[in-house]
């Protein structure tokens, strides 16, 4: 069974938790995601950036087990991951946001968050307590008792992290967090993750349109155009490339 | 550990449960005999509403052929009695292993090859209808005219065969129901009840966090089937007869999902204040029409189509969670 095919793999790098090595996809005729490769440090923020239609997302459904790649492997912490199902994946390790948010609608706001903690704990009561620390980092512990539903989207933004973080995940996976968030939710956002990344030593992989955050953020990007990396590095440096600045960002951005 | 229990439920919630108990252990006192049989219906629609409330309620699968549960439980612990001699304490084991066998069969064919939703509960009717089709020609058991016990002697109450009067069926079904009630609030504050409730409202979601989201609406199913199985043991040595084309009928599934949809779907208490208002009201409404010297063959189907609809218009939610309100018990957790 192809889906259960997952097996040490000692020929990974040892500093990088995520290894994507040569991954494609094809959507019948389209080519989404074409031999992509790049490596997520231990410890470090990546970004994923491109236009609409890059194969961002896709990607990112690979990686988190929603679809299985056609070609190429993916390595998370040594161990190969790619095909196996999404909850196998998040009980390995690697935490998920939706880009349109999926909450539990009718259930409050700290039901919502323990469940993502029950994964490793199996007494609601500590599940719970879990809840109250990640709630309070997102802002989101005054509106606990709320159900889900009556959040506005920021804070449903919020309550994605949050929830993915309960699982007290190795490597957490941003799917455009700061989509429809104001410059000052962004900022409280950005420093969010930079806190925990620097206290808790969390791996972040984000996709993001917002290069505000973006910049703020990560120390790595890579930048996708048609399903294929165009370019990779530091940030300062990827939006100077000619290649990245035709096919992305427009002259405008870069300032 | 009983604290824990009740912890988060409003003290006044705690107190109005006691009096409904004490109601409830002390009616055979204050009701005649048809009343008593009106209170048993009552608990039995209760506690089935209850079972299918753990599929429905709790993980979200819709189930439109819980009859077959019922139907695979009376059959199974009749058959031991009758040809084997064996009791309904024993039927009951061999009643709920087969009824869960069932459920598993139809779980794993719907939740392997992701059959959901609306084609789920088709699968639900198509397998009661099989079994309803299959007992007909089941020569062993009656086949179509029918399978029965041997009528009760109620000269004294045998609990150990189940046969006795109606006091005694009265306080079986009342402890099934409280057990059942018991068991549900246990699972819905435990981690499988919380994931029941995540898979319910986002399967996508309750995956990426970690749910085997296979396993646990597995668990539902088993659990559910189950139990409704323990009525199916109930219901044939109550009335002692079975006929596959009542106790497998779709129209048996359908009256046993009205009460948790009339008193909330998903909550502990739905299907007990479905069961009392649905039964409740309707025999009383028979009893006026008696009354009256009205005969009106339907009447009661039409009484349910009307509670149905004015409970789905004005009350969306079901009947508790407005009546919850009301009382002021809401469950509050911190």
């Amino acid at each position: 069974m192809a889906r259960r095919q997952a097996r040490r793999d000692g020929a990974a790098i040892m500093s990088a938790l995520l290894s994507i090595d040569a991954v494609s996809k094809r959507f019948r005729g389209l080519l989404a995601v074409d031999n992509v490769s790049f490596r997520v440090a231990q410890g470090s923020i990546f970004a994923v950036i491109g236009p609409n239609g890059a194969g961002k997302t896709t990607l990112f459904n690979i990686i988190a087990g929603m679809s299985a790649p056609d070609r190429g492997s993916i390595a998370f912490a040594g161990e190969r991951i790619e095909g196996l199902t999404p909850d196998e994946i998040c009980r390995r390790g690697i935490g998920r946001t939706f880009q349109l948010v999926r909450p539990f609608p009718a259930l409050s706001v700290e039901d919502n968050v323990a469940i993502g903690a029950m994964l490793h704990r199996h007494d609601p009561a500590l599940a719970r307590r879990r809840a109250h620390e990640v709630l309070k980092q997102l802002d989101l512990f005054g509106k606990r008792h709320q159900p889900a539903s009556a959040l506005t989207l920021p804070d449903r933004k919020r309550l994605e992290v949050a929830r993915a973080l309960a699982t007290d995940p190795k490597l957490l996976l941003l799917d455009e967090v700061m989509a429809g968030l104001r410059p000052a939710e962004t900022d409280r956002m950005v420093s969010v993750l930079t806190t925990l990344n620097r206290e808790t030593g969390l791996t972040i992989l984000l996709i993001e349109h917002v290069m505000r955050a973006v910049m703020a953020l990560a120390a790595r990007v890579l930048v996708l155009h048609h399903g294929a990396a165009i370019a990779e590095g530091a940030p300062e440096a990827v939006v100077r490339e000619p290649a990245v600045v035709q096919s992305y960002l427009g002259a405008e951005a870069v300032d | 550990m009983i604290a824990r229990l009740f912890e988060g439920v409003p003290r006044r919630g705690v107190a109005l449960l006691s009096v409904l108990l004490v109601v409830l252990l002390a009616a055979p006192w204050m009701a005649n005999d048809y009343l008593l049989t009106v209170l048993i219906i009552i608990l039995y629609s209760a506690y089935t509403g209850q079972a299918w409330n753990v599929m429905m309620g709790f993980a979200g699968q819709l189930s439109l052929g819980h009859a077959i549960y019922v139907g695979l439980g009376g059959y199974a612990a009749a058959a031991l009695y009758v040809h084997f001699g064996l009791g309904p304490w024993i039927g009951l084991a061999a009643a709920i292993a087969i009824a869960v066998a069932c459920g598993a069969v139809i779980g794993f064919l719907a939740f392997r090859f992701g059959v959901g939703g609306v084609y789920f509960a088709i699968l639900t009717i198509a397998f009661a209808e099989f079994a309803r089709i299959g007992f007909d020609h089941f020569g062993w058991v009656g086949g179509s005219s029918g399978f029965f016990l041997p009528v009760a002697n109620y000269t004294r109450n045998d609990l150990w065969n189940l046969r006795g009067n109606p006091t005694m069926f009265y306080y079986v079904m009342l402890a099934l129901t409280v057990a059942a009630f018991g068991l549900c609030h246990v699972l819905l504050r435990s981690r499988v009840g919380y994931y029941w409730q995540a898979i319910r409202e986002d399967e996508v979601a309750a995956r990426s966090l970690g749910i085997n989201t296979f396993r646990y609406k597995m668990y539902a199913v088993v659990i559910s089937a189950g139990m409704t199985a323990v009525a199916g043991v109930f219901f044939a040595f109550y009335y002692n007869n079975l006929f596959p084309e009542q106790v497998f009928h779709i129209s048996r599934s359908i009256e046993l999902i009205l009460g948790p949809i009339i008193g909330g779907i998903g909550t502990l208490f739905g299907p007990l204040i479905g069961a009392f208002l649905l039964t409740g009201l309707s025999e009383s409404m028979q009893e006026i029409l008696t009354a009256l010297g009205l005969d009106a063959p339907g009447a009661k189907q039409v009484f349910y189509g009307l509670c149905l609809l004015v409970v789905v218009m004005a009350l969306p939610e079901g009947v508790w969670p407005w009546l919850a309100g009301k009382l002021g018990v809401t469950v509050r957790r911190s």
